[in-house]
């Protein structure tokens, strides 16, 4: 044969768009896997832990963080029970990542994880129909009369609890006490929605508006659950018929409609407080108090270190005294497949790294999270470590709040429509409202037509 | 073994036998899902049930609002891409056809690599572009120009612009190279006897060039419905997800994804994946069939 297999260009030009590509391919190939903690950046990470001759299980995250807390509680209890060794191997996706694999494993009953935690909103999807997860009762039955159970409701059905939660998730408001001071507001004095009100317009006169007393959101509904929560009341009382035309909902609404007016309040950019921007905002100090749940401690630590000492931990006002401070926010459950092979092993330590007083000191040490086992609330060694990266962060103890909102922590069930339902107000009504100014009442009303039709 | 051998190589049967690995993979990959959809389409699916529903996911379609939304911005975004990405790229390919531009296999391959840059990679880029933020590309250019910054991805408008510009940015390239093609199957000599005739460069492109590139038309055209009517990854990754604000990009792909995936509702995701398949076809059939492809060549 002999043919030349391959020719040089001839012409240069050729010679420099393959320059060009080469250069293009090198440039961009470095600055992707740069700094920054980038959610969209994760990929799958693998990590096994415990010794090759315990029962092999696999668990599904989507939280690295989550993974740290679960490898120290395997540790503990492989040292504590030689005779139910367990080696587990963790792998963490990105949260829509891994809940689709979830899913589609299950639909076509293949691959399934021994193990998986699965977000609080993502829950129901997994209830329908046949459950293919182990009914965790006996396993949870030893612990039970420590635990906040309205968070073992949050997983159960037909009264069977199908999760192990990991945290009350309680919602306090956050108060940055360094703008607050400086335009003399005391936080403490706010008990009621009024109070906050009176107290944002003190501080748009006297920073002569630069400053923010809080952002309301367009993209979440945390506001909303609180506010259910604070009346009582909750918009799946009943699951088969939800009802959003709740006056909670509306005089909330219509409360953050005046602030915006009155540039009290701005829209959160980025949606809610729990984004990149909603990092940004707070770190600026655009806003001064806004509420969360105890989990977004961590947040702090993690992206506003700068913030450090400014920030003091609050109950969040009501509208009318005697009202439930505090609202169940967010949540993961830990599932346990009920065919695997060593499911009743995988349920007894699960229940135990997480429900126990111990499992409860790690989840609050390594995950910053209010644990269920209130035992752990009033475990001052715990509660006041100096060394702990929370108590340190914050002005006031957190476990300050907590313990005077114990028994106030409600929870809004989620059940199959919620999804509906979230996705209903963030995509639509709360920017028809915040956004665009609407009648509350009407906008409401338009809500309830869109879950009623998904409903019938 | 001789006699099977000699069956199969036979004159009757070889030919079945040669086209035998492509059926197999039609029928795995593309009769069997299409059956399966229809079939699925009937049906309420859940964890491990499936209950026959007969026409109820259709009869819901119909009063959805939220799909309606979704083919509308499908079919809006298609016309656009339509309107832009044809023209554009077949005076491009006609441009760079011509004897007088210098390097143009430079600007071919210019225009061509956005093609190469995965979408998902283009379209976070491009939300960044996007961003609300005083900071964000876009808004940086209207304060050059003394304007406002805009909330560039939470009004329709604004949001199938930048949908638009993505697309364009990305597509020019593959469109310009299919017409650049079907223009260099054009013979020279008709449109030296055309110059010879005394025509100008105008009535040369109007009645040489267009008739003749109307192969090459119909099939981007035919593409191009297509793809705009199930355009999701686009959408997708320029609003972060497929939840945008009062679904302004939501697409009928999208609300596929939404409902068969996040919302673990098969059936009902199969139906509108059926819908979306004759809406194309019907259109695709429609505009074949006016544009005469079927009729038979005069010999």
């Amino acid at each position: 044969m002999g043919a030349n297999f391959m020719r040089l260009p001839k012409n240069v030009f050729s010679y420099f768009v393959i320059l060009l590509m080469a250069i293009l391919v090198v440039g961009c190939s470095n600055s992707s896997s740069g700094n920054g903690e980038n959610a969209e950046e994760v990929e799958s990470e693998v990590t096994t832990v415990g010794p090759e001759d315990g029962a092999k299980m696999d668990m599904w995250l989507f939280v690295d963080l989550h993974q740290k807390f679960y490898s120290e509680m395997l540790n503990k209890w492989n040292e504590a029970n030689p005779d139910k060794q367990i080696q587990i191997k963790f792998t963490v996706y990105p949260y829509a990542d891994m809940h689709t694999k979830l899913t589609l494993a299950v639909q076509s009953g293949e691959g399934i994880p021994d193990l998986a935690d699965v977000e609080i909103g993502q829950f129901p999807n997994y209830l329908d129909g046949e459950v293919p997860w182990l009914a965790l009762n006996s396993y949870v039955e030893p612990y039970k009369a420590d635990l906040v159970t309205s968070r073992l409701d949050a997983y159960e059905k037909d009264g069977n609890y199908y999760g192990v939660p990991t945290h009350v998730g309680a919602t306090v408001m956050y108060y940055n006490t360094e703008i607050l001071e400086k335009y003399g507001i005391d936080y403490t004095q706010i008990k009621t929605w009024d109070d906050f009100t009176a107290a944002g317009e003190k501080l748009k006169e006297a920073s002569n508006g630069e400053v923010y007393m809080t952002s309301v959101d367009t993209g979440g509904a945390d506001w909303l659950t609180l506010t259910m929560s604070e009346y009582g009341e909750s918009w799946v009382e009943d699951p088969e018929n939800a009802n959003v035309k709740l006056d909670s909902l509306n005089n909330m609404l219509t409360m953050q409609q005046g602030w915006l007016e009155s540039g009290i309040a701005e829209v959160t950019p980025g949606g809610q407080i729990d984004t990149e921007q909603g990092y940004a905002t707070v770190a600026k100090g655009e806003v001064a108090a806004f509420p969360k749940a105890i989990w977004y401690m961590s947040r702090f630590t993690d992206y506003m270190p700068e913030m450090s000492g400014k920030f003091a931990i609050a109950p969040a006002p009501v509208f009318e005294e005697g009202q439930k401070r505090s609202n169940g926010a967010g949540g993961t459950g830990t599932v346990v497949y009920k065919d695997s092979e060593n499911a009743e092993l995988a349920a007894e330590f699960m229940a135990w790294a997480k429900l126990t007083e111990e499992g409860g000191e790690q989840i609050w040490n390594i995950l910053g999270f209010d644990p269920v086992n209130t035992k752990v609330w009033t475990n001052q060694d715990i509660t006041h470590n100096q060394e702990n990266e929370y108590v340190k962060y914050f002005v006031n103890n957190p476990f300050d709040t907590l313990l005077e909102i114990q028994d106030e922590v409600n929870l809004i069930k989620t059940v199959p429509i919620t999804t509906t339902i979230n996705e209903v107000f963030n995509l639509t009504t709360l920017n028809e409202v915040l956004e665009n100014g609407a009648d509350v009442k009407q906008a409401l009303e338009d809500a309830q037509a869109e879950v009623d039709f998904e409903q019938e | 073994m001789k006699k099977i051998q000699a069956f199969l190589f036979s004159q009757k049967i070889a030919p079945y036998v040669f086209i035998l690995p492509f059926i197999v993979s039609l029928s795995f990959f593309w009769i069997y899902p299409m059956y399966s959809t229809i079939n699925m389409s009937f049906h309420n699916i859940g964890n491990g049930y499936s209950e026959y529903i007969g026409l109820a996911n259709y009869e819901k379609l119909l009063g959805d609002k939220v799909f309606h939304i979704a083919v509308r911005n499908s079919v809006i975004y298609t016309i656009f891409t339509l309107i832009i990405l044809i023209p554009i790229p077949m005076l491009c390919a006609f441009l760079l056809n011509s004897k007088s531009v210098v390097g143009k296999r430079i600007y071919k391959s210019i225009i061509y690599l956005p093609a190469l840059v995965s979408v998902v990679v283009a379209g976070i880029l491009f939300r960044y572009m996007f961003s609300e933020m005083d900071s964000g590309l876009m808004n940086q250019i209207l304060q050059f120009f003394g304007l406002e910054s805009k909330q560039w991805l939470k009004n329709w408008g604004t949001g199938m612009f930048a949908l638009l510009l993505l697309a364009t940015w990305r597509w020019t390239g593959v469109n310009t190279l299919y017409f650049e093609a079907g223009l260099s199957s054009i013979d020279e000599v008709l449109y030296e006897s055309a110059k010879v005739d005394g025509a100008s460069a105008w009535q040369r492109f109007w009645h040489i060039t267009l008739p003749l590139l109307k192969p090459t038309r119909i099939y981007v055209t035919t593409i191009s419905i297509y793809a705009g009517l199930a355009m999701f990854l686009e959408s997708f990754m320029i609003y972060g997800s497929n939840n945008s604000p009062k679904n302004i990009g939501l697409t009928i792909v999208g609300y596929l994804y939404r409902r068969g995936i996040e919302k673990n509702d098969l059936g009902y995701a199969s139906a509108v994946g059926l819908v979306l398949l004759i809406v194309a076809l019907s259109i695709s059939m429609v505009y074949l069939l006016s544009s005469g492809m079927f009729k038979k060549e005069d010999k």
